[in-house]
């Protein structure tokens, strides 16, 4: 089971990327959790100033902006 | 070839006479939603097979280490060419805070990013010729450098909310990103739909604000009022930008179409300014990181910078 994260403080992006992840875990048929991080205090802790970002078993592999899908995708198989 | 495909739609296939109001109005938005899609298109390809990934997290890592003056200007100039959307603006302004780098220069480079971008410029440049973009650009640097060093004079730095002293920043490498053709060419594609998703909206509002302003205000009304460069229309026109709130990609058509009928270019250029840079979303953002009396300090400055800028062009034109 992956542990995700999708930091960010509520913005449309950070909705639609956390949205992203869970359908494209769904149709993978990978086990994940998910959870949206909006304290400002742990997105910083993760060294993350543009959002969104995406925390995969306490790794950054993203910032800034909604992620690709075959990213997502490829990130979900690893 | 953009001004030929909508006389071509508007004046011969719906037969609209390019004499009257709705000819007029209806030949500048088709003509310019073509011209700006394309080229919002276009740039934004261009750039995101281009750019050298500048990311806030680099900015800052940058910034931190240099002496105030030059800091003040790299964050300007940086806060320019990178682009971050606005709801990054509080761990965009935290991180900067426990980086230690002054609050007058984070406020440069929050006032110089949202005016100032690369699509903006280049649409400017296609829309109303590289002279008065390099005049924009160079106001828009102006009233970011004056701004934050104003700011500054009043020790803002009491009005930061306490939380935000406390937060430590984590110093993870953050990704690296696919330099291949393939994945620039991925990344540049999903600029374009990123982009263009958030920024249409603008853009047409914008069209259709110039569009009607085209072809429905007489110029003899605007030569009577907005076209010597009175003082008045200058803070006028500031005070009207406050409480509108637009990209500053979609307030070029206004320009545009302000300047076709004679707007003195101080009042235009302040109009603009004040859209792109005041907006009443972007000071609530920012209300979760500084108080209430900054908010203000910073609209006030802000608003003051912007308009000795636009008297400033309406001495020199």
């Amino acid at each position: 089971m992956k542990d995700i994260k999708v930091l960010g403080s509520g913005c449309a992006n950070c909705e639609t990327t956390a949205k992203l992840v869970e359908t494209s875990a769904k149709a993978l048929g990978v086990e994940i959790s998910l959870e949206k991080v909006t304290d400002m205090a742990r997105i910083l802790g993760y060294g993350v100033m543009s959002t969104p970002g995406v925390v995969i078993d306490g790794k950054v592999v993203h910032a800034g902006g909604v992620p690709d899908k075959k990213a997502v995708e490829a990130w979900l198989l690893a | 070839m953009f001004d030929a495909l909508a006389s071509l739609l508007v004046h011969d296939a719906l037969g609209l006479d390019p004499a009257t109001r709705t000819g007029a109005a209806l030949h500048f938005f088709v003509m310019d939603t073509a011209k700006i899609f394309f080229m919002l298109v276009a740039v934004i390809y261009a750039m995101g097979l281009f750019r050298a990934l500048l990311t806030p997290e680099k900015v800052r890592r940058y910034v931190r280490g240099l002496p105030a003056w030059q800091a003040r200007g790299a964050a300007i100039g940086l806060g320019a060419v990178t682009p971050f959307c606005s709801c990054s603006s509080v761990p965009l302004f935290i991180g900067f805070v426990e980086a230690g780098i002054p609050l007058g220069v984070t406020f440069g480079f929050l006032i110089a990013s949202p005016m100032i971008n690369e699509v903006a410029v280049v649409i400017l440049a296609g829309i109303l010729g590289w002279k008065l973009t390099l005049l924009y650009v160079a106001a828009g640097l102006a009233v970011a450098w004056c701004g934050g060093l104003a700011m500054e004079r009043f020790k803002p730095e009491r009005w930061v909310e306490d939380y935000v002293w406390k937060i430590r920043m984590g110093e993870t490498a953050l990704p690296e990103h696919d330099a291949s053709w393939a994945g620039r060419h991925r990344f540049a594609l999903n600029e374009v739909k990123e982009i263009v998703g958030r920024l249409w909206k603008w853009v047409f509002l914008g069209i259709g604000v110039g569009a009607l302003f085209h072809g429905y205000v007489p110029e003899a009304w605007v030569s009577d009022h907005l076209a010597g460069g009175d003082w008045y229309t200058v803070p006028l026109a500031v005070l009207v930008g406050i409480p509108l709130y637009s990209n500053a990609t979609g307030v070029i058509p206004v320009a545009e179409a302000m300047l076709g009928k004679g707007v003195a270019m101080g009042t235009t250029l302040a109009f603009m300014m004040s859209i792109a840079a005041l907006s009443l979303p972007e000071m609530l953002i920012l209300r979760k990181v500084i108080r209430w009396p900054a908010l203000a300090l910073f609209v006030t400055v802000l608003a003051v910078a912007i308009t000795l800028v636009g008297w400033g062009f309406n001495v020199i034109s």
